[in-house]
């Protein structure tokens, strides 16, 4: 097994705040891998570092070898990260099909001379671009809702489709923002299948941010546990959710 | 190629053609009085504008203040070429239309520059300063006639030239909207951050959105020059812009059918009230009050819908039937 996402040292300040601090992982390719941790202890944060919406102020991160530390948010989809959002940001007046197809925009290269004439290159690519987000849409079993605008999908199924949307642009690491927040148990549960099947079905690489430590023990293969910034623990769920370090950050003393 | 000759695309053909049909009979068999037959021109120049304009404010996102600007600086750049260009009308209108166009894409990417920076209030000032400085300079440049016009502009339009020109745009504007171009400016619109992280050059469509709908207007300004035979800098101000604004707010952002509806309507009502004389402004303003609340409404547009779109109502319909 390989790393696919290799992060040193990494840390941002926002003045004397210290967001994140010294946060260290290695993901193998293939790994469904959980961030877990308080409120505000930094995860989203981290998050943002990886995607290029904030510069760290500290250490560096590598996809698949290569260094991405100071890229910005475009560079850093191209090369290969997707992620969805934890507070949904579809495109809400756009139909279901339409945000994949946004998602799946690099996978085609018609020009806009061919988009506004119609040329044979249009009528290639799109027809492409609707196989494939058929094929996602399926996955998430969401394609006879494809015509509706997203913001009229109930909410479980708008989380699904930010997943399917960062999926179309053919990550090579996907991070979900706390992807079961705000679901019921029974959304929640069935969540996880879909996320197993992602990870099976495009031997795909996931970092997952959640809240709730029995359902990332449940799924994750490995763990980290953040707290004011810092790595409080690192490992197999069981060990670290045993961790008496952690169960006093999340309950008290 | 068959999927060019859909259900679809035929009835917009047989529309395009029984509209002009329709047009030229009338024409011939003198049902037009004068001032109908002026009133043309302005509306298929008027759609234009307006469809350009739903480009930047209904699918881009970003109100502009300052198309009446973009307009200008086409008009000024045709109709300056055809005055003194020594061609025939056939290779001169055409040269003058993508002239003008081409100065006001330009004039569309160097305000797009600012516009990466700003959003809503503020971009909206920037464009008006723009508008504003046209105007101005327009007005004190002898060479263009200032203040008092550009004079001796060949009258080349007439309504077959604008229909065409009309009908163009609206294709390839309604064609760009359903690219992979058109999707990227939609997806700005919606949610620039979500857009940015899946891969759009958010940038890149910005100016896009920007130089395509300056350059449609800047053909609409030639064709204007080209319709009055004088091009004065008091016409293209700020009035103007919102008057063209008031169209696609009116017709719905993000809707060409609305745009175009509402670039008729706009255009004919203040003649077709020239009757009521000192009233005519004031029924004016409280029709598009009242239009504006009609459109507002729930279930005026539920009912829009049951008529102009079958699809949309077979949603609503699966939408209540989940929801029970």
């Amino acid at each position: 097994m390989s790393t696919m996402l290799e992060v040193k040292n990494l840390g941002i300040s926002f003045g004397g705040l210290r967001a994140v601090d010294g946060f260290n992982v290695n993901i193998e390719k293939g790994q469904l891998y959980g961030l877990i941790g308080p409120n505000g202890a930094g995860k989203t944060t981290v998050f943002n570092l990886l995607t290029g919406v904030y510069q760290p102020t500290m250490g560096t991160f590598s996809l698949d070898g290569e260094n991405l530390t100071g890229k910005n948010t475009l560079e850093i989809s191209h090369k290969g990260i997707a992620r969805t959002f934890q507070n949904i940001r579809l495109f809400s007046k756009m139909t279901v099909l339409d945000n994949v197809k946004v998602g799946l925009h690099n996978k085609v290269k018609y020009s806009l001379a061919s988009g506004m004439l119609r040329l044979p290159s249009y009528f290639k690519d799109e027809k492409f671009l609707n196989e494939r987000a058929k094929e996602l849409l399926d996955v998430f079993g969401l394609y006879g809702e494809r015509e509706y605008l997203a913001s009229n999908l109930p909410y479980g199924k708008q989380r699904k489709l930010e997943i399917a949307r960062a999926l179309a642009t053919g990550p090579k690491l996907l991070l979900l923002d706390e992807p079961a927040a705000g679901m019921n148990p029974n959304e929640t549960a069935e969540l996880m299948d879909t996320i197993h099947f992602v990870r099976d079905e495009f031997d795909m690489t996931i970092l997952l941010i959640e809240h709730d430590m029995k359902l990332v023990g449940g799924i994750c293969e490995e763990i980290t546990v953040l707290n004011f910034g810092q790595v409080l623990a690192q490992g197999k769920p069981a060990d670290v959710l045993n961790d008496p370090k952690v169960v006093v950050a999340y309950l008290g003393e | 190629m068959n999927k060019i000759l859909t259900k679809k695309n035929i009835a917009a053909l047989l529309l395009i053609v029984a509209i002009y049909a329709v047009l030229l009979t009338c024409d011939s068999m003198g049902l037009f009085n004068r001032q109908t037959k002026a009133l043309l021109v302005p509306i298929g120049i008027n759609i234009m504008l307006a469809v350009s304009l739903n480009l930047m404010v209904g699918f881009l996102g970003e109100l502009s203040l300052g198309h009446a600007g973009f307009m200008s600086v086409g008009a000024y750049a045709g109709c300056i070429f055809t005055i003194h260009a020594e061609m025939p009308m056939w290779l001169e209108l055409p040269l003058a239309m993508l002239l003008g166009g081409v100065v006001a894409g330009v004039f569309g990417l160097l305000i797009g520059i600012p516009a990466l920076r700003l959003r809503g209030d503020y971009l909206a000032i920037v464009t008006l300063a723009f508008g504003e400085i046209i105007r101005a300079v327009l007005n004190n440049v002898s060479l263009v006639g200032g203040a008092g016009g550009l004079n001796g502009i060949p009258k080349y339009s007439n309504y077959t030239i604008v229909y065409v020109m009309a009908v163009i745009t609206i294709i390839i504007i309604a064609n760009l909207v359903k690219s992979r171009h058109g999707r990227a400016i939609c997806s700005i619109r919606d949610n620039i951050i979500a857009s940015e992280a899946m891969g759009i050059p958010v940038v890149k469509y910005k100016l896009m959105a920007f130089i395509v709908a300056a350059f449609f207007a800047g053909i609409a300004g030639v064709l204007y020059g080209h319709n009055l035979g004088i091009l004065k800098p008091s016409t293209f101000d700020f009035n103007k812009s919102i008057e063209i604004l008031v169209m696609v707010v009116m017709g719905g952002m993000g809707s060409l059918p609305g745009s175009i509806i509402a670039a008729f309507l706009i255009t004919v009502l203040p003649e077709a009230l020239r009757s009521l004389q000192d009233y005519r402004m004031l029924i004016y303003a409280v029709v598009l009050i009242a239009m504006m609340l009609l459109n507002n409404n729930a279930r005026f547009n539920e009912f829009k819908q049951r008529i102009f779109s079958k699809k949309a109502t077979r949603q609503g319909a699966n939408l209540t039937k989940e929801g029970k």
